[in-house]
């Protein structure tokens, strides 16, 4: 083939290429490339969405650090949740998932009952638990009363809010306890055997034969779940306008983080100083945080051996 | 069946031996652990639902106590919700907003993770990072240049069609899925259809997309919940007009306005779940492989 030839066929694929490409090549331009460049620009500019943005430097920047009073409680409530809501997912995920592969009987019904409430909108979800936990009506202290428990506030009180939060989060492991069990039915069945023979106990077998075989998809479930929670933003922001009890329409002013700031997250900050204070300049710094976490989660998750980007390559 | 004459038949009748009887009793024992838990794990995701909707055929009154279950069974809760000034706008909209964005997310997505999965060219690990990466960014990074791209400089506020335009442009985490699909596909029926004389857009149309069906149909019911269940874009463009409310907003502002009444926002919450729940009935196969898909060929 002469090399003429070669090079208009060459053209010829780049050509098609682009054209299959061309819906997510402007989409990717429009609305991810220059919006985050723009980003950038806005959290050195004053900007208040009626007067022309005017540079101001670094000021936004100090001023969410240093100033506004929601950006450390924010943060620290993003470890919280990092730490224990991200942990206590994956162990109860990887936990129902090692049940359903147990229970031989009605394995189907099970399942669903399992998978359902991951299904339930975040919003209706969280009325529901709102209304669930809530301490003055809710069946669940109305429960734990005639039981002779203590009964929390819930999403009324600073130090039980995000334990709440996580009830509601571990209320929909339905997609980890899929993933789980995918993963689990996939360990090699002579391992177990193998195990069994060197007179293993159940734990030994769990720690010797199935973790290691699991450990990928582990690590998968926690990077994902620490980037959910980077997103963190209807459940928290519902359960705190809901406990609050101000009767108030959507669009409403309101104290974000109720209680106490306790239920804040970066996402919330966006929205606060950019949509109801009128400091595009400030919403921009904090989103460039979530930003950096974000993408520092999102390159673990793509170095990992045999990661995301390989997925499908045999 | 040949094992069975193997066994000596006496043996059969002898009564278990101690070691026999100690594995036979633990294993009955660990049957009823399993089923114990199973039990317990069952009442833990239900009994939200039940209370949920044994709640919301509470009395007014009723609804304020502490009792669990309904002295009389209000029905008419229901009807209630439906004569709420806007329900039934904000069933229009959300409907419109999820169909007529998970029609263009599903036509956009398909040929790029058509590409990303068959074509060899350079950059395309580059392109799938990428792709990787806006389905990991949280909206809210670029949220205040879209907002003012959108309400400033197209004057679209108001509206929903900030949030369906750019569905029509490929969406992250629907061509990562199909993509993830579509490398399950041997390139053989490709090689086939190209000696064949198809082109690309015929062997796509004609080869792959009835192969990729269960993918596509993942993509789709994921996208339809996406919309169905979004609350932070709606808040952003359509907050300050009622009249382009979804489900999942208007909800919230519906406990706003029936403070007190937890009968009624229940029934609300009742009627927002159970579209996505019926789905589902109906399409769990689909939903399913989706999540292992995303998940688990790593």
């Amino acid at each position: 083939m002469s090399t003429s030839t070669l090079r208009a066929k060459h053209r010829r694929s780049t050509l098609r290429t682009l054209a299959f490409l061309s819906p997510w090549l402007i989409g990717f331009t429009v609305f991810f490339a220059y919006p985050l460049l723009s980003t950038v620009y806005f959290s050195f500019m004053h900007y208040d969405g009626f007067k022309p943005p005017t540079w101001s430097g670094t000021k936004n920047w100090t001023y969410v650090f240093e100033h506004y009073p929601f950006f450390w409680p924010a943060l620290r409530n993003t470890l919280w949740l990092v730490l224990v809501m991200v942990t206590l997912r994956v162990a109860f995920g990887l936990g129902v998932g090692l049940l359903i592969t147990k229970i031989k009987t009605a394995t189907g019904v099970f399942r669903t009952l399992f998978y359902l409430p991951y299904l339930a909108p975040p919003v209706a979800a969280t009325m529901a638990f709102a209304f669930l936990l809530n301490p003055g009506t809710g069946p669940v202290n109305s429960l734990l009363e005639k039981a002779g428990l203590p009964t929390p506030g819930w999403f009324n009180d600073p130090t039980w809010s995000k334990p709440a939060l996580t009830l509601l989060a571990l209320w929909g492991i339905g997609d980890l306890m899929v993933i789980f069990m995918a993963a689990l039915l996939d360990v090699p069945k002579e391992q177990y055997e193998a195990a069994e023979l060197d007179g293993a106990t159940p734990w030994q077998r769990f720690r010797y034969v199935t973790l290691p075989n699991i450990s990928p998809i582990v690590m998968f479930a926690v990077v994902t779940g620490v980037i959910q929670t980077m997103q963190y933003y209807t459940q928290p922001l519902i359960a705190g306008k809901v406990a609050s009890g101000v009767i108030q329409g959507a669009g409403t002013q309101f104290e974000p983080g109720y209680p106490d700031k306790s239920t804040l997250t970066l996402p919330q900050l966006v929205y606060n100083l950019g949509f109801q204070r009128f400091d595009y300049g400030s919403a921009c710094v904090v989103a460039l945080v979530l930003f950096a976490l974000s993408m520092a989660f999102t390159a673990l998750l793509m170095r990992r051996k045999g990661g995301l980007i390989n997925a499908g390559e045999r | 069946m040949t094992h069975v004459l193997e066994k000596p038949v006496g043996l059969r009748k002898a009564p278990p031996t101690p070691a026999e009887r100690t594995a036979r009793r633990r294993a009955l024992l660990e049957w009823i652990a399993i089923h114990s838990l199973g039990i317990a794990a069952a009442l833990f995701f239900t009994l939200p639902f039940v209370f949920v909707f044994l709640t919301s055929l509470m009395s007014d009154t009723q609804a304020l106590s502490r009792d669990l279950i309904p002295h009389t069974w209000e029905w008419d809760n229901y009807r209630r919700v439906f004569d709420t000034p806007g329900f039934l706008t904000w069933w229009k909209n959300t409907l419109f907003y999820a169909f007529l964005g998970t029609a263009l997310t599903v036509i956009s997505s398909i040929p790029v993770a058509y590409a990303l999965a068959k074509f060899r060219f350079r950059g395309r690990n580059l392109a799938l990072m990428l792709v990787i990466s806006m389905m990991m960014l949280p909206p809210q990074v670029i949220i205040i240049p879209m907002y003012l791209f959108w309400a400033k400089q197209l004057d679209l506020s108001g509206t929903l069609w900030p949030l369906i335009i750019p569905m029509a442009f490929g969406d992250a985490f629907s061509i990562f899925l199909l993509r993830q699909f579509l490398t399950t596909i041997p390139d053989e029926y490709l090689d086939a259809a190209r000696v064949d004389g198809c082109g690309d857009l015929r062997t796509l149309l004609k080869v792959v997309l009835p192969m990729a069906k269960p993918g596509i149909a993942a993509v789709a019911l994921f996208q339809f919940f996406y919309a169905w269940n979004d609350y932070f874009g709606p808040q952003i463009y359509a907050s300050e007009n009622p009249g382009a409310w979804t489900l999942s907003y208007g909800l919230e502002s519906f406990k706003g306005a029936h403070h007190t009444d937890w009968n009624l926002t229940m029934a609300a919450t009742v009627l927002v779940m159970a579209p996505v729940i019926l789905v589902f009935f109906f399409a769990q196969k689909a939903f399913v492989e989706g999540v292992t898909l995303t998940g688990v060929k790593g």
